[in-house]
């Protein structure tokens, strides 16, 4: 039946639930007081009404979507946050309640140390294994999809991941590469055959080492889950359904790597151009079906390689912007609210990117300049961000105040904007971070 | 052929560069000469990511050009001559950070420009730099981070520089995705890149030369 909705539609419906939460239990939600209760509405509606720019939101709304901040701030280390699920949790309901921004993005950010053990994970390298204690987890850039392997993604991508890229980035998921082909089991005559692999140890053994994650990923999910439930009852609202990724850093942060994916653009243009669009459904698909299980419409897309200096504005308008396009407008269809994140500065490429329909997502703005950015891009869609890493760490509460209040002069007055960092940040002044969610609320009623 | 090469190299025409080259070792031409022609095309690689009309597939892409046509040559060489060097950078990315893409794009630049380049990796300790400095005697010190935990690693290792009684011997430049005149007056280093040609500009205007 939903399938019959327009895009509009099913994100109306999306954005209705969260007016009206349901507990674990499936009853309405019991908020700690009328006056959470009212907040976490109001709060709802500023942030919709900022995202629709239909009409002004009773105030700029403001948030803070940190890194590991809430965690190092209150003294943990980041294995600590990756190893003691209950306190990370506790630690970001603290975080919010104590900072009282409009919006809050989950704990989910450290993750399961434990299950990326059990995993053998290798993308990252994370606290105790590879950084130091006190570090958040990095990523270790690859040429995890070898040159000659595209026609195999192409045809067949998530055939592609099970058989040879998870095996390469999951130590104990090498099992993997023997299963059978699956899309070959039609019948009855020698069907045998195809389960043979499975009895084999190291299918089992992958198959057990993945019995064992998902255990621990269940026992990671009740306390880090359960703190968004508990930031609701106190008035506290998340908009976030999950994620997604354009295709071309799809390419470029994990399979081919950065040096792989800008030698493909000479060597092999055509193949990166069909991996890519073999790639757009399974990206839309994603992340609609996050939104649909989390019943949260906004979908972050983290935006890497297309930065400017990456690659040339001519490459951008042909390997970066197409595909990221269509999987915006097919997530908007699905009933989503795009949310991709300009990471670093994307000035040259405003312009282009503004092609997209007015008042249906939402972008977060690191270091690009922000009265270019309203003029483009923020004609279009509700703005994010662009309060600065560097400021937060090094700035006064008086700098930042002053910053929130020219963002509000130069790109608030019309709707579209929310208050918040640039970038993830670990480190910061916390008067800074109280600066910015208190300026909003002193300089953004409209 | 001469200029056909500097050209193919220059233009990104990667199949017809090697196999200019292979028929020029072929035909007994001067390897000396063939690694000149190539240094030649770099340059103006170098030139047009200065200008901005290249980017990182043209800089890799050359970076590539290049080795294939070292490992095509080298057998002809009795040993890779040395160039003349305008000077040298001691190039690492800060203790914690283990970010690597901007600055090996520095690296690169830095080479392509003629300096000798001393490239200490990443998550790269204070003391490391320091010993790198006594060891390869820089004229500059290139520190990178990428994350803000590389804002203490820096000052941490300008301080240990401090310490060595090794300050004055050097010129600091920081770089880094959010670097800024602020990180630079926090850190106590000279300079600082917004990006690699920036960096590469300090690095000239440091040691002298235009």
């Amino acid at each position: 039946m939903n399938g019959q909705l327009t895009g509009v539609e099913k994100l109306e419906a999306l954005w209705q639930g969260k007016l009206s939460p349901k507990g674990p239990d499936g009853n309405p939600l019991p908020f700690q007081s009328p006056e959470a209760e009212k907040a976490y509405k109001d709060r709802i509606l500023r942030v919709k009404d900022a995202i629709e720019m239909k009409k002004l939101p009773d105030r700029v709304p403001v948030s803070v979507f940190s890194g590991m901040f809430p965690w190092l701030n209150a003294g943990m280390t980041m294995e600590e946050a990756m190893y003691d699920y209950g306190k990370c949790a506790e630690v970001f309901i603290n975080f919010v309640r104590e900072y009282d921004p409009d919006l809050h993005w989950g704990a989910y950010a450290p993750g399961s140390g434990k299950m990326y053990e059990i995993l053998g994970y290798k993308l990252y390298s994370w606290p105790g294994h590879g950084v130091a204690p006190e570090h958040s987890y990095q990523a270790n850039e690859g040429e995890y999809m070898l040159a000659n392997e595209y026609d195999a993604l192409i045809q067949d991508p998530s055939g592609y991941f099970t058989h040879a890229y998870l095996p390469r980035v999951f130590g104990s998921l090498g099992g993997f590469s023997m299963l059978p082909f699956l899309p070959g089991i039609l019948e009855i005559y020698g069907l045998p055959l195809f389960f043979i692999p499975f009895g084999l140890p190291p299918v089992q053994a992958t198959y057990n080492a993945l019995f064992e994650a998902g255990a621990e990923a269940l026992k990671w999910v009740g306390p880090i889950g359960g703190a968004d439930g508990a930031l609701a009852m106190f008035g506290f609202p998340s908009v976030l359904g999950g994620f997604t990724k354009a295709p071309f850093d799809v390419i470029g942060d994990t399979l081919r790597g950065t040096k792989g994916i800008m030698l493909d653009i000479y060597r092999q243009p055509d193949k990166l151009l069909k991996a890519m669009e073999a790639l757009v459904p399974l990206m839309i698909g994603m992340g609609i079906a996050n939104a649909q299980q989390t019943g949260n419409p906004v979908i972050f897309i983290p935006l890497h390689k297309g930065a400017d200096g990456f690659i040339s504005d001519e490459q951008f308008k042909k390997f970066y912007w197409p595909t990221l396009k269509e999987v915006m407008l097919g997530l908007i269809e699905g009933g989503c609210v795009p949310f991709p994140a300009a990471e670093g500065y994307w000035n040259t490429r405003m312009e282009v990117m503004q092609d997209i329909p007015k008042g249906k997502t939402l972008w977060m703005i690191d270091q690009s300049d922000m009265t270019e950015v309203k003029k483009t891009v923020g004609q279009n869609a509700c703005l994010f961000g662009n309060v600065s890493s560097t400021m937060l760490n090094l700035g006064t509460p008086q700098d930042v105040k002053a910053y929130v209040k020219k963002l509000i002069d130069t790109a608030g007055k019309d709707g579209g904007l929310i208050i918040g960092n640039g970038a993830f940040f670990d480190q910061a002044k916390p008067e800074n971070v109280k600066a910015l969610v208190d300026a909003a609320k002193e300089y953004g009623t409209y | 052929m001469s200029q056909q090469l500097v050209d193919a190299i220059a233009d990104m025409r990667e199949e017809e560069a090697l196999k200019l080259v292979r028929e020029m070792v072929a035909s007994d031409s001067n390897p000396m000469a063939i690694l000149d022609l190539t240094r030649e095309a770099l340059d103006l690689v170098g030139k047009r990511f200065e200008e901005g009309t290249y980017f990182l597939p043209e800089l890799m892409l050359a970076g590539e050009m290049m080795n294939q046509i070292s490992e095509i040559i080298k057998p002809k060489l009795a040993e890779m001559p040395d160039r003349e060097r305008h000077g040298k950078v001691l190039i690492g990315t800060v203790e914690g950070d283990i970010h690597d893409i901007g600055k090996n794009i520095v690296s690169f630049m830095l080479d392509v420009n003629g300096f000798e380049v001393f490239d200490l990796g990443v998550d790269v300790p204070p003391q490391k730099f320091v010993e790198g400095i006594q060891e390869f005697q820089p004229q500059v010190v290139a520190l990178s981070g990428f994350l803000t935990l590389s804002f203490d690693s820096m000052k941490n290792t300008v301080a240990a520089i401090e310490s060595a009684a090794l300050r004055d011997k050097v010129k600091i430049m920081i770089g880094g995705g959010q670097i800024n005149e602020e990180v630079k007056e926090y850190a106590g280093a000279d300079g600082y890149g917004k990006d690699a040609v920036a960096g590469i500009f300090l690095a000239k205007k440091w040691v002298g030369i235009q």
